[in-house]
């Protein structure tokens, strides 16, 4: 029985690995998706628009075997034209990490594009006025001042990131989700109650997980709001 | 005397609207410059062209001897045909905003030291220093850790006016600097910047404050739907207007 436990609490290390993994990449997927969006690059209007809305769009579990699978074929026929013939599997891992910050940073997009639309148009324009660059313009104004606007919209889309790592046992990944799975199925024999047990455990880590994510964020949330008198916004 | 700011023929359009149609500017070291005339006239405009916050369409920029090298782009207007130095002509005229804009997630120190140690590299230290100083000469005492969204109108425009003096420009852009504040906080920002004026320093103010235009600038420039209807020493041309449109300007804002 506590073998089984431990396990599963093992488990939610690979869990939170993919969760951050995930995380990191829709962040930067973000940030670019939603400074693309704000450009006045017609193209890239256009290229992020259609990131967002597509992926969006479609359920996470579609997409995540859309990628997976359609991935491999794909990065197959493309090295066999270049001449190589050996079949080459991509890493669960990283393939599940991909495609999940893949599909969170359209989220993180419109997250980030509207929290920098709440922006006020002086608070930029000030700094290149004082001879900063575009760069520096966004990350030592616009970013600081969007994390606070981002916030809420940005801890829900981590919310549902986490639960959606779940999904990352299709592709033969040993997460919390999949280990609780197997577990339940060996443990029947020990007790008709085992399924129930491991996936309340696995539920309660799942909760203790985004729990501290909130407290957290909350400390964000306090440290940039520095500057801000509540209630005027 | 040395030419500190010198725009020549400025043009800019929005869309098919002229807003400005040749307009041109000198200022020698130590000029105190009003800008005056109707909503719409082009003032902010301007103002805004020669830091290129607004790209114009064609004229000449130049600033303590430097010109802006500027090349017309796909959509007709000017931009910068060299980032770097027009990032370091920006820091060279330091712009008070009419909403202050100072950063709301930094503390007043933060926001004064920012541009002399990120684009002037400055030592941190000496920054602080600076700062200092400058927080001192526009009469704030006790500011330094306390972030904008905390501080009356009045103060915000002194730190704004500290954050312009602390990159120590040629000249300095103020685009009604009193028009955001409560009537009883005009004063106070007011006499920072006669203080600026008397201690000879270069400005360019846009402002509907006569009494400032005719007491403090040395020169006035009254701007009629984009083009400079009428300038000259405030004392002369603010009391006996030749145009008719002056004249009506200024009965107007008598009331
Ligand atoms: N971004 C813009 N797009 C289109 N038209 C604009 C834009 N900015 C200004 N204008 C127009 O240009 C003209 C000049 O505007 P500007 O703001 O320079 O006037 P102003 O003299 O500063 O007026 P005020 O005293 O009200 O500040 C106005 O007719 C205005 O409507
Ligand atoms: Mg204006």
């Amino acid at each position: 029985m506590e073998e089984y436990l431990f396990n599963i609490l093992k488990g939610s290390v690979l869990t939170l690995e993919v969760a951050l993994g995930s995380l990191a990449v829709s962040v930067v997927l973000g940030l670019l998706g939603a400074t693309a969006k704000l450009s006045p690059s017609k193209p890239l209007n256009w290229l992020a628009g259609i990131y967002s809305t597509v992926i969006r769009g479609i359920p996470d579990l579609v997409l995540m075997l859309l990628i997976f699978y359609g991935g491999q074929i794909f990065l197959n026929k493309g090295l066999e034209s270049v001449g190589y013939t050996d079949y080459v599997e991509i890493n669960p891992f990283v393939a599940g990490v991909l495609t999940i910050g893949f599909i969170y940073g359209a989220y993180m997009t419109e997250t980030f594009r509207g929290a920098i639309m709440a922006i006020p148009k002086g608070q930029m324009e000030a700094g290149s006025a004082f001879g900063m660059s575009s760069l520096r313009v966004f990350f030592r104004i616009t970013v600081p001042q969007m994390i606070r606007l981002a916030l809420p919209s940005f801890t829900n889309n981590w919310l549902v990131l986490i639960k959606a790592t779940a999904l990352v046992s299709i592709l033969g990944l040993p997460d919390m989700t999949m280990l609780a799975k197997q577990a339940a199925a060996a443990g029947r024999g020990i007790t008709p109650l085992a399924p129930m047990l491991f996936f309340l455990f696995t539920g309660v880590i799942y909760l203790a997980i985004t729990t501290v994510s909130l407290v957290v964020l909350k400390q964000l949330d306090k440290k940039y709001s520095m500057g801000v008198r509540r209630g005027e916004f | 005397m040395s030419i500190k700011l010198s725009v020549e023929n400025l043009h800019k359009s929005y869309g098919t609207h002229e807003v400005l149609k040749g307009v041109s500017l000198t200022a020698n070291a130590g000029d105190v410059i009003s800008i005056i005339g109707s909503s719409g006239s082009g003032k902010s405009t301007f103002l805004r062209c020669i830091n290129m916050l607004e790209r114009p369409h064609a004229g000449r920029i130049t600033v303590a001897g430097e010109e802006m090298k500027l090349v017309t782009a796909r959509d007709g207007m000017f931009k910068a045909a060299d980032e770097r130095q027009l990032q370091m002509m920006r820091a060279k005229l330091a712009m008070v905003f009419q909403h202050f804009n100072l950063w709301a997630h930094m503390t007043v120190l933060e926001n004064i030291i920012e541009a002399p140690v990120n684009v002037l590299k400055l030592p941190k230290d000496e920054a602080i220093a600076r700062a200092r100083k400058y927080l001192d000469k526009v009469g704030l005492k006790e500011v330094e850790d306390k972030y904008p969204a905390h501080m009356s109108g009045g103060q915000q425009q002194r730190v704004a006016i500290a954050r312009a003096l602390a990159v120590e420009p040629e000249v300095m852009l103020f685009d009604e600097p009193t028009s955001a504040l409560d009537p009883e906080l005009v004063g106070e920002v007011l006499r920072v910047m006669r203080a600026l004026a008397e201690e000879g320093r270069t400005m360019v103010v846009v402002t509907h404050e006569m009494a400032f235009a005719r007491e403090v600038s040395n020169h006035v420039i009254f701007l009629h739907k984009g083009v400079i209807e009428e300038q000259g020493d405030p004392k002369e041309v603010l009391v006996n207007p030749q145009s008719e449109r002056l004249q009506q300007f200024l009965k107007g804002s008598l009331k």
